[in-house]
C-alpha cells in the first residue's frame, strides 16, 4: 500500500483496543480508545502510570499495532500498511522525543540530530549541515560538536528535539520531555514543542505526568484504566517562538 | 549508516578493544598454527627442494615417500636414457649410514650419492669449501646444521674426518640444506664413493632414485609419463613427488591431527571471545538500536550496520593477527633454528575464511536480538 500522508489530516482512531498477552494473563491496555488530534495545536495525554498514555502514543507513532480498532494517522490507515511501509512512514512523518532523551552516546550534537536524514537517505556532509541549522535553531549553535555526555540534560532534550524535528516529520510525539529535566528547562523544552505544534501541518502529542506544563497545552486529554476520562480544551498562557 | 555503525563501534573503546582482541588472537593462533604445520610438512620435502638440476625423479614403483628407499636396477638407469624426451638421466643414492667420530661415538647420517661424473644434484650454497673437490678420493660435504651437530662448538671449515663403514672420510666442504625433516647430518659424496661408506646389500643393488632432465621444451610432466609407461618405474616431478612425499606423511603420521586440533581450538577459543563480545556489545546497544528502529531505520538497515561492525572488527583483528604470526614467525626462527615456519597464501585464505565464519556466527546471534526488538520498547524507558 502506498502511505500517502493527506495535507491537513490529523490522528484519528475509533474503538481503539489493545491487548498484551493471552489467556489468564492478558492485559487490556486500551479498552476501545476514541481520539481525534487536529493539526496546529499540542495535545497533551495525562493520567495515572498504567492507564495506557505510552501504549496509546507508540500506537499513534506506529511502533506499536493495535490488537482492534480504526487508526488513521496524517490521513493513513496504519492498520493497512506492512511493517516495511509502517517502518518507512515512520522515518518520513514521525519524529520522537524519549524521556530518557536516547541520544547515541559516540555521536556529537550534529550527528545525534543527522541521523533522521541518514536513515531517510540523505548523504552525511549535507545531513550534518543540516543539523547544524537545527541546533542552531535551539540554541545549540556552541554544541554542535560536543557529545552527549558533555552537554547537560536540558542541552541534550534540545539536542533530542533538534532531532526529532530536523526531517520536517508531520508527526511529534514526545513521551514525558520534562521528567528528567529541571523545572526551568522543562519550560524550555515545552516552549520549543509547542512553537512546533502550532505550525498548521503539524500534529503534536505529549505524554506527560508533569502538571507545570499543562499551561502549554491546547488540549487535554486524560486516560483511565485505557480509556479517556477526559478531554477538555484549555487556553494556553504561554506563548511560543516558532521553530 | 555506515559511518554510524562504526561511530558506535569505536565510541565504546573498551568493548570495541576485547573484539577485535578476540579475532586478533583467534586470527593469530590459526594462522601461527597453520604456518608451523606447513612448515613441518615442507620439511618433509626439504630434500627433493635441495636437488638441483633435474625435473624428474624415477624409483621403484612401491616408494610413497623420499625416504621409503626401494633400490632399482643399475640396468634401469640406460632405460631410463632411452626414452623419448630425456636430455640426460643420472643416478642419485640416498641411504642411512653411520659415521664415527674421532672420539668413538657413533652419529646416523643421510647419505647422498652424486654421478660421478657431473655431481648432478649437488647443493648450491656453500658455505666453506669446494664442491668440485668431492673428485678428490674419500672426500664429503657436510651440512652447516650436521657439522654443528657433530663437532659442537668448532668454527665450520674442512679437514674434519668421520669413519663411515670402516673407511676415512675426510670434510673439503660444508652448506647450507634446508631444514629436514629428520634432523640427521646430510653427506654428500660421489655414488661411487657412497657405495664405499655403507655396507653391501643382500640384493646388490644400490641405486634408489635415476634423476632425469627433460629436453627444453618438452614437458616434464609428459616426459614423466613416457618413462612410467616405457621402464614400468615410478616417475614424478619434482612437485609431484613433493605432494606425494606429503601425502604420505599427512596420511600415516599423527601430524594433521594434531595441528588440526590446535588450530580447531584456536577457532572455538576465538570463536567465544569474539562472538560472546560483539554479542553483549551489541545487548548494551539494544537501546540504541531501538531509538533508530523506531525513527524508522529498517530491519535491512540494523542488518547492515551490525554486520559492518563485525566485518571491520573482523578485518582489523585479522590483520593484526596475521601481523603478529609474521612478526612471530620471523623472530622465533631466528631464536630457534629448528622451528619449522612457512606462511603461504593458502594459510592467509583459510584464516580469512576462517575470521568471516567468526564475524558472522558473532553478527549472526547480534542481529537475531537487534531484529526481534520492538521498536516500541524505547517509549516504555526499556531496551
Amino acid at each position: 500500500m502506498n502511505a500517502v500522508i493527506q495535507p491537513g489530516k490529523g490522528v484519528n482512531c475509533r474503538g481503539l483496543v489493545k491487548e498484551y498477552g493471552s489467556g489468564d494473563s492478558r492485559v487490556l491496555a486500551l479498552r476501545g480508545v476514541d481520539l481525534e488530534i487536529p493539526p496546529g495545536e499540542l495535545t497533551l495525554l495525562v493520567g495515572p502510570s498504567g492507564c495506557g498514555k505510552t501504549t496509546l502514543i507508540s500506537i499513534l507513532a506506529g511502533t506499536l499495532n493495535p490488537t482492534r480498532g480504526d487508526l488513521s494517522v496524517l490521513g493513513v490507515d496504519l492498520n493497512q500498511l506492512s511493517n516495511r511501509e509502517k517502518t518507512a512512514f515512520r522515518a518520513k512523518n514521525v519524529g520522537f522525543v524519549f524521556q530518557q532523551f536516547n541520544l547515541l552516546p559516540a555521536l556529537t550534537a550534529a550527528e545525534n540530530v543527522a541521523v533522521p536524514l541518514v536513515i531517510n537517505g540523505v548523504s552525511r556532509k549535507p545531513a550534518i549541515e543540516r543539523a547544524n541549522e537545527m541546533l542552531k535553531a535551539v540554541g545549540l549553535g556552541e554544541k554542535l560538536g560536543s557529545l552527549p555526555s558533555q552537554l547537560s540534560g536540558g542541552q541534550q532534550q534540545r539536542v533530542a528535539i533538534a532531532r526529532a524535528l530536523v526531517h520536517q516529520p508531520r508527526l511529534l510525539v514526545a513521551d514525558e520531555p520534562t521528567s528528567a529535566v529541571d523545572a526551568q528547562t522543562g519550560q524550555a523544552v515545552m516552549e520549543l514543542i509547542r512553537a512546533v505544534a502550532l505550525q498548521p501541518d503539524r500534529v503534536a502529542v505529549v505524554v506527560t505526568h508533569d502538571p507545570r506544563v499543562f499551561g502549554f497545552a491546547d488540549r487535554i486529554i486524560t486516560l483511565e484504566d485505557g480509556r479517556i476520562a477526559a478531554a477538555h480544551r484549555t487556553e494556553p498562557h504561554r506563548l511560543a517562538v516558532p521553530v | 549508516m555506515t559511518w554510524i555503525a562504526l561511530k558506535m563501534l569505536m565510541g565504546d573503546r573498551s568493548k570495541y578493544f576485547a573484539i577485535v582482541f578476540g579475532v586478533s588472537f583467534a586470527c593469530f593462533l590459526i594462522a601461527e598454527q597453520s604456518a608451523i604445520f606447513c612448515g613441518v610438512m615442507l620439511r618433509t620435502t626439504s630434500q627433493i627442494r635441495d636437488t638441483h638440476g633435474a625435473d624428474i625423479w624415477v624409483m621403484n614403483t612401491g616408494v610413497r615417500y623420499v625416504d621409503d628407499l626401494k633400490a632399482i636396477s643399475d640396468d634401469d638407469l640406460y632405460r631410463v636414457r632411452s626414452v623419448s624426451g630425456v636430455e640426460w638421466a643420472v643416478s642419485l643414492y640416498r641411504g642411512q649410514g653411520q659415521a664415527q667420530l674421532a672420539n668413538g661415538t657413533y652419529q646416523g647420517v643421510i647419505l647422498m650419492g652424486l654421478d660421478d661424473a657431473t655431481l648432478t644434484g649437488a647443493p648450491t650454497r656453500m658455505l666453506v669449501g669446494r664442491i668440485g673437490d668431492l673428485q678428490i678420493p674419500d672426500t664429503i660435504l657436510v651440512d652447516e646444521a650436521g657439522f654443528r651437530q657433530m663437532w659442537p662448538g668448532e668454527p665450520l671449515g674442512t679437514g674434519k674426518v668421520i669413519e663411515m663403514n670402516q673407511r676415512r672420510a675426510v670434510v673439503v666442504g660444508v652448506y647450507r640444506a634446508s631444514q629436514t625433516f629428520m634432523t640427521l647430518p646430510i653427506i654428500y659424496t660421489r655414488f661411487s664413493q657412497a657405495t664405499l661408506f655403507v655396507p653391501p646389500t643382500p640384493t646388490g643393488r644400490l641405486t634408489p632414485f635415476v634423476l632425469a632432465k627433460a629436453r627444453p621444451g618438452t614437458d616434464p610432466e609428459e616426459v614423466a609419463r613416457r618413462i612410467q609407461e616405457r621402464t614400468g618405474l615410478k616417475a614424478l616431478t619434482n612437485d609431484g613427488f613433493s605432494d606425494l612425499t606429503m601425502s604420505y606423511y599427512l596420511e600415516h603420521t599423527g601430524i594433521p591431527l594434531n595441528f588440526g586440533t590446535t588450530v580447531l581450538l584456536a577457532f572455538f577459543v576465538g570463536t567465544a571471545i569474539a562472538g560472546q563480545t560483539f554479542y553483549l556489545f551489541t545487548v548494551e546497544n539494544l537501546k540504541q538500536f531501538g531509538t533508530l528502529k523506531a525513527m524508522g531505520l529498517s530491519d535491512r538497515g540494523v542488518v547492515g550496520m551490525i554486520l559492518t561492525q563485525g566485518l571491520v572488527v573482523g578485518g582489523i583483528g585479522y590483520g593484526i593477527g596475521i601481523g603478529l604470526a609474521t612478526i612471530y614467525g620471523i623472530f622465533a626462527q631466528r631464536a630457534m633454528s629448528l622451528l619449522a615456519f612457512f606462511l603461504p597464501w593458502q594459510v592467509l585464505a583459510l584464516t580469512a575464511v576462517a575470521m568471516i565464519v567468526i564475524v558472522l556466527f558473532a553478527s549472526l546471534l547480534s542481529i537475531r536480538r537487534a531484529l526481534v526488538l520492538e521498536p516500541a520498547v524505547v517509549f516504555q524507558g526499556g531496551a
